[in-house]
């Protein structure tokens, strides 16, 4: 099989489960090269475990993940590690070295991967932090940073090596309004300047939808639908739907299962009791 | 009785997967040798590892040289051969006390700190973002510290020895008044250095390889909670010091055992 070279990642026939738990079962997903992508779903779906399979940090049961024509799975550590050079990705809590300050922490990859000379190098890293707001900040340490700083300084460490596609995962968590409108624009506009491929796993809809071109909804390990917000908007899948418009109940019941109401109440005090586990 | 077999069955299991993750743990790391690049980062945890440990070795090692020293004439002296105190001190340290304490500090000085550090980087998604940057975390994080680990236990066991008899000779010659010649005199007659000090760096050399392996393994296996790493730090110093002190009982029947 080869890939379509209209994507720049193809997921095809994935399963995996997390021992009796199945967290995809048997799905296609197709991220378009050069443009932003969200993976949305309720929490607890698998959006971060597909970003991991995508980079090659967990192995699937079953399928073909394709990232601009490798067969991840199928790769050797070495061409696995030379792929994922050419991949950024934005983890949540940041993951900076809290050992090495803001500017040692972009320059790392740089360090690593490159010949390059200590006053490119320094150029290099200024462009970046510049990019992300914080060439001011390049002195301070992680631990000096708020979250949302913590996350531009990420940003910028991802995009330090100029890859091809950069995922996000839940960058939108716990921000405060102004951060995440910083993060929501520096994502739309790292995209189209640097002609990226950006994959985002947020459920963040508003944020999310803002700058999407193509959304791919996913829960209870399948699919539930793919293509533009306009699609999917007028998409008449119940789920969809209800995710969408953040519907309290629907396809994804408000109450949790359980016995009748009624009986449940008349029962009485027959099960009531105290939880004497100490903490 | 069926679920206690159970019980057993899966706990040995369990132990034989977490070993054999070790042993390949082990071989990638190692596989992973540094380069010259890395260098830095070697001499770095060297220095983490080796140099920050040895006020706490100098200190212990000065205390039971003198503690050897005193108990050594107090049981010498009712033989009339307190003469022999400075090789019965040299031998305790250089065969036993030198490469068997020296673990056991570091395994709860060094190795706790190597433990919570690589768990807490898992935890922060540390190691998994330099996977992701297509740099590996066996060769970046795991090699310089088991390298800093193996080369520096040696080094702190000797010092440990060295400082060691110098405290007991403060004591032996210094206080208690045994004569500086017989003291020196006796412990270069008796020390050997292929049978003795030899023997104590292969110990040295052996626990330094086990310790620094089971803090690092904790740490990288560690699972991403508070108590996680709570309890891989805590496992670091008990699984350390059970597997020194059992590991020393082998040594020193190959080592010395007449048979």
């Amino acid at each position: 099989m080869t890939q379509n070279p209209s994507n720049y990642v193809e997921v095809r026939g994935l399963t995996f489960a997390r021992g009796d738990r199945l967290i995809y079962d048997n799905v296609d997903i197709d991220i378009p090269k050069g443009k932003v992508t969200t993976i949305m779903g309720p929490s607890g779906t698998g959006k971060t475990t597909l970003l991991k399979l995508i980079g090659g940090q967990l192995k699937p049961d079953k399928g073909d993940i394709w990232v601009n024509g490798f067969n991840v799975p199928k790769l050797k550590r070495k061409e696995l590690y030379e792929l994922r050079e050419r991949m950024g990705m934005l983890f949540q809590s940041g993951a900076l070295f809290s050992d090495i300050n803001v500017f040692e922490n972009v320059a790392f990859p740089l360090r690593i991967h490159t010949q390059l000379p200590e006053a490119m190098i320094r150029d290099l890293v200024l462009m970046k932090l510049h990019a992300v707001g914080l060439r001011g900040a390049r002195d301070l340490m992680p631990s000096e940073l708020s979250g949302g700083m913590a996350r531009r300084v990420a940003l910028a460490r991802a995009i330090s090596m100029d890859p091809e596609m950069v995922m996000y995962d839940e960058p939108f968590t716990g921000q405060d309004p102004i951060a995440m409108g910083v993060i929501v624009q520096l994502i739309r506009l790292l995209n189209d300047a640097l002609g990226l491929t950006s994959v985002v796993v947020s459920h963040d809809i508003q944020e999310s939808l803002s700058i999407t071109d193509h959304l791919c909804i996913v829960a209870d390990g399948k699919v539930m639908g793919q293509g533009s917000p306009q699609e999917l908007r007028s998409s008449g899948n119940a789920f969809v739907k209800q995710f969408l418009n953040g519907l309290p109940d629907g396809p994804v019941p408000f109450h949790f299962p359980a016995t009748d109401y009624a009986e449940d109440l008349l029962r009485g005090d027959q099960d009531a009791g105290f939880s004497t586990k100490a903490w | 009785m069926l679920d206690f077999l159970q019980r057993l069955g899966r706990n040995a299991l369990l132990s034989l997967g977490s070993l054999g993750r070790a042993g390949i743990f082990l071989v990638g790391s190692l596989l992973g040798a540094p380069r010259m690049k890395g260098l830095p980062l070697l001499l770095k945890q060297l220095y983490s590892v080796g140099v920050l440990s040895l006020v706490i070795i100098v200190v212990s090692g000065l205390f039971i040289g003198m503690v050897l020293g005193l108990q050594g004439y107090n049981i010498l002296v009712d033989y009339g051969s307190e003469q022999a105190i400075g090789q019965m001190i040299a031998l305790t340290l250089v065969r036993e006390l030198g490469p068997v304490v020296t673990a056991l500090l570091f395994a709860g000085r060094a190795g706790s700190a190597l433990t919570a550090e690589i768990g807490l980087m898992k935890a922060t998604e540390q190691l998994s973002s330099l996977e992701m940057m297509g740099v590996d975390p066996l060769r970046q994080i795991i090699a310089p510290r088991l390298l800093a680990g193996f080369i520096a236990m040696p080094m702190l066991a000797m010092i440990f020895s060295v400082v060691g008899v110098w405290g007991g000779k403060m004591v032996g010659v210094e206080w208690l008044g045994v004569y500086e010649g017989s003291f020196w005199s006796n412990m270069q007659a008796s020390v050997d250095f292929s049978d003795d000090i030899l023997n104590g760096i292969i110990k040295s050399i052996v626990f330094g390889v086990v310790c620094t392996w089971i803090a690092v393994f904790q740490g990288y296996d560690s699972v991403p909670t508070s108590e996680g790493i709570s309890s891989a730090t805590t496992k670091t110093v008990v699984y350390s010091s059970l597997a020194v002190l059992g590991l020393d009982f082998i040594l020193t029947a190959v080592m010395f055992g007449d048979f």
